[in-house]
């Protein structure tokens, strides 16, 4: 019976843990595309959406309810069913590896902890890596399920680059491991504490800095994002994978991309720029409650994430278009080169400096 | 060598790219620049509906038929702005005044109809400078979008100036 009420309570904190970081990626997402829209707009001397509320701010709800009253259309000549698979596959992976992130320091309370992470598994970076790369699975089936030449092409592309860029990831977050010692993300953000340690900046960001340029270049690639965003090419692929895709099906896509982009940039944060530390935040710990403590420590995260979140913006409204042998060129000739040589020297770093 | 016919021609570099050029970065960078710089330019668009761009002292738009200092309309039908537009946008029909219509047409014959085409229309100015009796201006508006080419049609009630209020309390106390 104690077991039972034990499981019970942790299951409905888990439930609402994950509920509310749910509702939070796909708010955020929401008002990315909002926030994308002006990007673009005050870099090319224009207002963006200004009409929908106050500053436009309706727009994305405007977006949707449009998404949603849209025809569903689903060529005869389609698989029908991966042709429904994909979009849910892209949604379902965009959301499913927020799981393993620590939102927060954990609460501690008088009655026990309460965690800000949904599951703190100790192959967390793992578990991303393979959430991402399922992610690819959603935008391929519909791709090749649309039986549109142009989306197959768009398929094949979005498949080769995840391909070729998640090696330099990995490659460059091995040597990210290699330092803290553990694939769990709790224990990563944990070992970045505060700002200054030891006499140097704690953040992996000021101790990795070659393997976090490797790394957020592959996530761009990996988001299927300008400059990368080979797979949906407009002017080429008419609309890559999605041009055969009408009504929510189409919103999953667009929606999901950016749900990967808010992920994608906690996880940058999280990994290289300390997660929820920030600088004085022992002292903070002492003078303020923990519940306060914690929620600080989520809003840090957050800020870090709409701060790559606006980079990620900024560079898709500065950079043109890679070629496709260009990609391929940087990315196996240049990104993985360079990966391995920054594995080795940290590498040989660590046995150095543990001599 | 290459022959080309305009001067400001200019021949695709297709060198391959140098170390430099190949890290792409500062490239980059220079790029960042150039769109931050952007954030604090002033923004070419205007609030259309709320704020409209003056138009120039010399813009052709939206046709009227005036009236003189009493009210009654000018056009006197003689059909010379017709005659004088390029675009044959115009048509009209005249009519004689008949006695106690004094005080709605100046002259003794009238336009019953007069319909401008603004989609046959080029808004050249010159049934403006044709007209002997100064009836027909072109004002500093255009033709509202339509769904419709008939809307595009305008009737006389549509060019006409409104009557001016005192005139027309001058005609109802009569």
């Amino acid at each position: 019976m104690f077991l039972l009420s034990l499981s019970l309570s942790l299951v409905i904190e888990k439930v609402i843990l994950i509920s509310v970081i749910l509702g939070g990626s796909l708010g955020i997402a929401m008002y990315s595309t909002w926030a994308e829209r002006k990007v673009a707009a005050v870099m090319q001397d224009r207002r963006g959406p200004n009409r929908a509320g106050p500053f436009g701010l309706f727009q994305p709800l405007a977006d949707g309810l449009k998404l949603f009253m849209k025809e569903e259309i689903i060529p005869t000549l389609s698989s029908k069913f991966l042709f429904v698979l994909g979009p849910s596959l892209a949604m379902l992976m965009a959301l499913m590896s927020s799981a393993v992130i620590p939102w927060g320091p954990d609460i501690v309370t008088s009655n026990g902890t309460i965690s800000l992470q949904v599951a703190d598994i100790n192959i967390g970076v793992l578990f991303i890596f393979g959430v991402v790369s399922l992610g690819v699975y959603g935008i391929m089936l519909g791709a090749w399920a649309s039986n549109n030449k142009f989306s197959l092409l768009s398929g094949l592309r979005a498949a080769s680059q995840a391909i070729s860029y998640e090696l330099a990831m990995g490659i460059s977050l091995i040597a990210l491991v290699m330092m803290t010692g553990s694939l769990s993300m709790r224990e990563i953000v944990d070992g970045q504490h505060g700002f200054w340690q030891d006499g140097y900046f704690s953040w992996n960001f000021f101790k990795q800095p070659l393997g976090f340029l490797i790394f957020i270049v592959c996530s761009f690639a990996e988001l299927n994002r300008a400059p990368f965003d080979m797979a949906e090419c407009e002017s080429e692929l008419i609309g890559g994978y999605h041009t055969e895709f009408s009504s929510m099906k189409l919103g999953f896509y667009l929606f999901a991309e950016y749900i990967n982009m808010f992920v994608s940039s906690v996880i940058l944060s999280s990994l290289f720029f300390g997660g929820y530390n920030y600088p004085g935040m022992d002292w903070v710990a002492l003078h303020v409650p923990p519940i306060l403590f914690s929620l600080i420590g989520v809003g840090v995260l957050l800020g870090k994430a709409i701060g790559f979140i606006l980079f990620f913006m900024f560079i898709r409204w500065t950079l043109p278009r890679f070629r496709y042998d260009q990609l391929m060129n940087l990315g196996w000739k240049s990104l993985i080169p360079l990966a391995l040589v920054n594995m080795l020297i940290t590498g040989a770093v660590i046995l150095w400096l543990n001599k | 060598m290459s022959h080309t016919i305009s001067t400001r021609a200019k021949q695709v570099d297709r060198r391959p790219m140098t170390f430099m050029e190949s890290l792409y970065i500062p490239a980059i960078l220079k790029g960042l620049r150039i769109t931050l710089g952007h954030i604090f330019k002033k923004k070419a668009t205007i609030n259309y509906p709320e704020v409209q761009r003056p138009f120039s002292s010399t813009f052709r738009g939206l046709h009227i038929l005036n009236r003189d200092e009493e009210g009654r309309e000018r056009c006197t039908a003689c059909g010379l702005c017709a005659l004088s537009c390029p675009a044959e946008a115009i048509t009209m029909e005249s009519a004689e005044r008949k006695p106690g219509e004094e005080m709605l047409y100046r002259e003794e014959k009238y336009a019953a109809n007069y319909e401008i085409n603004m989609l046959r229309c080029i808004f050249c100015g010159l049934c403006e400078e044709a007209c002997p009796k100064d009836a027909i201006y072109l004002t500093q508006t255009f033709a509202p979008s339509n769904f419709d080419r008939k809307g595009f049609i305008y009737k006389k009630d549509d060019l006409l100036i409104p009557f001016p209020a005192e005139t027309t309390q001058k005609i109802e106390t009569k």
